[in-house]
């Protein structure tokens, strides 16, 4: 039930925030009307809430009240601090674009002797650049998502990509996310990244937060659609501060014959929400979607997704992992939604959680929509402990308790990471998992 | 494949006889005046002979229902209903009195139609008790009959009285059982639950109350029939149903009505209850009519239903076959409230035509050690939408929850969707939740094999339906298994060819 709720004192200072940071947004004319189209449609719902469907588990209203100014420019010595966060996230071998607070930040990424058929530019020389067509791209809205919308309204900065037709990437890109501000303010950033056909890239994204940043808020968007026979392999990785939020989402749409790997890992933030929309656009296409959640404390975690099947003979898999300890929260609702059309489809969904402690919380919410009859559609959720006799087995032969815990958090996580097709980054994401068990133990 | 010319005459001749409830029965009634107030929920108290205390609950939840709005979030459209268009009492005109041949021999027609075994042994499907004997008790099956908004006949009144059980109208239970029912109503759907239950607690007429008193099993299965009659009437039935320490009682719901061009709601409520180490079953053949092929017409049956399984170790089992309705929107639950209590749904749901249904479970683990299961079944074809909607949630102290749910669908035809919403949500390291759901078409070779082997298209398909409504009908007592099977080869009859 939607209900409409009274704009609070805080939707308020909001929308002055936003007529002062308008003069500061990048972008003239229709990008602006744009931007105020969108933000009013993120006006007219404010903060999304519980008795907003959608939002039934991640009550942004209670959780977070409200959004955070613009954060400043970096300085040099924020730009100092990001520098180190952004080498601790680094992937050998990838090509770093690195934003910071909300900017790009050319002196730390490397955009040297770039692959023919590749180009990156900042989403700010693109905003103000001549191709408005792009721009509006760039700045794609969804009036029905209120943090969608106010994600385009307020981008100020972010990473385009260009994949020119047949260009196969010799080496990853990564976009790495630093929060560095001092006292606590909002970054809005939007990416888009542009597969021509047979294309083949790898895409990571990472956000860490540098010293001393401040009970931030992340708000990214990312739009990719990638073309026919292309393939795109994503990895996201969040491992923002403990008292930040992460409120991120990704519309990827695909053409003819194309495929989807990404995987998500997210064991920070205290509050995140990851919108993932995969729309098929093309026949004979593939997605597979993994993620796994590793929280504790006080965490919560929301990943919501919405697989579009439009068109017949796709196929898409989504294998969902949470781990779940202290007072955490870990939300998984997962819609797949088979259009009239789309025969042939075959879509399966797979979301498990584990509780490791009396406190914590998993919600499950997977829904199949199903208007086409040749299909195979199929969802399976569970929720347990850890099996009491495996944990026995291990601790007769001699493991410690937490280690005969991490062995089994491991194979269970395991089985979304494996899905990774790249060595280096399911080596990657192994690592960044053990990282979390070791400090749980 | 082209349909040859025996399917396609019999298909056409389904398509006029598709719904065999749908006769009226031409009787004079009485009726509340037409729309919704304060006056009407006086009325039908006052027609009822209620004590002041039902009247002042029902008045409350009157006033209640008018600061509410109706609920939007089920997937199912209709025109906006307009509540004062309707007439929320009609009783057959002539008094019912203690003796069954004194009731209309109108409505006993219609119960016979029906095949509902209103005169008792006589009707026991043309069984002949063996001379000097008494029919084989596992046999029998008590019957409270309504009719529109009046309870016409209650049956087998002087066994179940012996064994102390009592089934009885609801308004004649608020007259002979005032604490009884007052300790129970509305506990376990409270008059503010939802919009429709609410609307139910200011104008409900009749319905059907059981108490069964402590360690007695119930010597027969205990049945409501329910049929609307009356031009643009709503039914509202309350049903009650306490089972007190101890003991066991099943309880089988059935309900028709005539074929009519515009809408008609129901909008029922059944509670259970089961105290330490009892049991309810209560099993529901719905099939209320659906509308016509065009989508016209039909029921609108909008039910709350929930069972409170308060004592430990205790038990309630819901199995429903729904084939009937415009639209449904019903949601047998479970609240395990009592330690090592379980919780069980069955259901079939088939969608053919016009018809929405959404409809689902809710399990609520709030205590320890419970246990409960889920199996649905969903079956859409024609033009029809089938949703199941699910909630399993256990409570941070529901130490050792345990669910199993399992939802499949079935597709027949491309113009028709199948939908499962499951929430699951565990609050506590120790419940083990376990969901699967899956949805697909019947197989082309599945049927290429039946038909090979001289199974016409129709039998083929019914017999894979069967098949994969089997877990459910083994749950339905007997005699609805039958009725239940035949009705399952009806709604699918003409969708394909």
């Amino acid at each position: 039930m939607n209900v409409v709720v009274a704009k609070t004192e805080t939707g308020r200072a909001l929308s002055d925030a936003f007529a002062v940071a308008r003069e500061r947004l990048p972008g003239k004319g229709a990008i602006a009307e744009q931007r105020r189209q969108a933000f009013e449609a993120y006006e007219r719902a404010g903060l999304p809430h519980r008795r907003i469907e959608d939002w039934k588990y991640t009550d942004l209203r209670a959780l977070m009240r409200e959004v955070l100014p613009l954060a400043p420019a970096p300085d040099a010595a924020a730009l100092t601090r990001a520098a180190t966060a952004a080498k601790s996230v680094a992937i050998a071998g990838a090509r770093r674009v690195v934003l910071v607070d909300g900017v790009f930040a050319p002196s730390l990424s490397d955009l040297a002797g770039l692959d023919k058929g590749l180009n990156i530019r900042s989403l700010r020389e693109v905003l103000e650049g001549a191709d408005t067509a792009l721009a509006a791209e760039a700045l794609t809205s969804d009036a029905a998502n209120p943090m969608i919308a106010l994600n385009g309204a307020m981008a100020t900065d972010g990473v385009v990509v260009d994949i020119v037709e047949g260009t196969v990437l010799s080496q990853p890109i990564q976009i790495v996310h630093i929060a560095s501000a001092q006292a606590p303010a909002a970054m809005f950033t939007r990416s888009l990244v542009r597969l021509g056909r047979d294309t083949v890239a790898t895409l990571v994204e990472s956000y860490a937060a540098a010293d001393g940043a401040k009970a931030y808020q992340a708000h990214d968007g990312l739009v990719v659609s990638i073309g026919d026979n292309a393939r795109l392999d994503h990895v996201r990785v969040v491992e923002d501060a403990l008292d930040a939020f992460n409120i991120s989402s990704a519309n990827v749409s695909l053409g003819a014959h194309a495929h989807f790997n990404t995987f998500g890992l997210t064991s920070g933030a205290s509050v995140s929400r990851y919108q993932l929309t995969i729309a098929f656009a093309g026949q004979g296409s593939k997605v597979e979607t993994n993620g796994v959640n590793l929280l504790n404390g006080k965490q919560h975690a929301d990943t919501t997704l919405f697989m579009d099947h439009a068109v017949p003979h796709c196929d898409s898999r989504e294998i969902f992992r949470a781990v779940v300890d202290d007072r955490a929260h870990s939300v998984f609702q997962g819609r797949i939604i088979v259009r009239p059309d789309a025969q042939k489809t075959d879509a399966k969904m797979m979301t498990r959680a584990l509780l490791l402690s009396d406190e914590a919380e998993a919600d499950n919410k997977p829904e199949l929509e199903i208007f086409a009859d040749d299909v195979t559609c199929g969802h399976g959720a569970t929720t347990g402990a850890l099996d009491e006799s495996l944990l026995f087995y291990l601790r007769a032969r001699g493991l410690p308790e937490k280690d005969a815990q991490a062995l089994l958090i491991q194979a269970f996580v395991g089985e979304a990471i494996e899905q990774i097709a790249s060595d280096e980054l399911r080596e990657f994401a192994i690592l960044t998992a053990q990282r979390w068990l070791e400090a749980r133990a | 494949m082209p349909a040859v010319q025996e399917t396609v005459e019999r298909v056409r001749r389904i398509d006029v006889d598709q719904y065999r409830y749908g006769f009226e029965t031409l009787i004079e009634s009485d009726k509340a005046p037409k729309g919704l107030s304060e006056d009407t929920v006086r009325f039908i108290s006052a027609k009822k002979n209620e004590p002041a205390w039902m009247l002042e609950w029902r008045l409350e939840a009157f006033r209640r229902w008018q600061t509410m709005t109706e609920p939007t979030w089920a997937r199912v459209n209709y025109p906006k209903i307009d509540y004062q268009d309707l007439y929320y009492y009609s009783a057959p005109k002539k008094k019912t009195l203690s003796s069954i041949d004194e009731i209309d021999p109108e409505i006993l027609k219609t119960y016979e139609k029906l095949g509902i075994p209103l005169r008792e042994v006589a009707m026991l499907e043309g069984v002949e008790p063996p001379p000097g004997g008494e029919p084989s008790a596992n046999r029998k099956i008590a019957v409270d009959a309504v009719f529109d908004s009046v309870s016409v006949a209650t049956t087998f009144q002087k066994e179940l009285k012996a064994a102390g059980v009592i089934f009885m109208p609801i308004s004649e239970a608020i007259r002979e059982h005032p604490d009884l029912v007052q300790k129970y109503l509305g506990t376990v759907v409270p008059t503010s639950d939802n919009y429709f239950a609410t609307l139910n607690s200011a104008v409900f007429s009749d319905g059907s109350f059981v108490y069964v008193p402590p360690g007695v099993r119930c010597p027969m299965e205990l049945s409501t029939y329910f049929r609307i009659n009356e031009r643009n009437t709503g039914q509202f039935e309350r049903t009650l149903i306490i089972a007190d320490k101890g003991s066991y009682v099943s309880y089988l719901e059935g309900c028709t009505a005539p074929q009519r061009d515009e809408n008609q709601l129901h909008a029922a409520v059944v509670e259970l209850v089961t105290l330490d180490d009892a049991e309810i079953k209560y099993s529901t053949v719905q099939n209320w009519y659906p509308g016509n092929a065009e989508g016209k017409g039909g029921i609108y049956n909008f039910v709350t239903k929930r069972g409170d399984c308060r004592g430990k170790n205790s038990k309630i089992s819901w199995t429903q076959v729904e084939t009937g309705s415009a639209i449904t929107w019903k949601y047998p639950s479970c609240i395990l409230r009592g330690d090592n209590s379980s919780g069980e749904f069955y259901s079939i749901a088939i969608s053919n035509g016009f018809q929405q249904v959404d409809s689902g479970t809710k399990m609520i683990h709030l205590g320890k050690n419970t246990s409960s299961r889920i199996i649905s079944k969903g079956i859409a074809a024609g033009k029809s939408q089938n949703t199941y909607r699910g909630l399993v949630t256990a409570h941070r102290k529901a130490t050792g929850a345990r669910n199993y749910t399992a939802c499949d669908s079935l597709l027949i035809g491309d113009k028709c969707g199948a939908h499962t919403v499951p929430y699951v949500e565990a609050k506590n390291s120790s419940a083990t939740f376990e969901h699967e759901a899956t949805t697909s078409k019947i197989s082309e070779d599945v049927l290429f094999y039946c038909v090979q082997r001289g199974l016409s298209q129709e039998e083929a398909v019914g017999l894979v339906v069967n098949g994969f409504v089997k877990d459910v009908l083994q749950q339905l007592p007997m005699e609805f298994a039958v009725e239940a099977q035949k009705l399952i080869s009806i709604s699918l009859e003409g969708s394909v060819g």
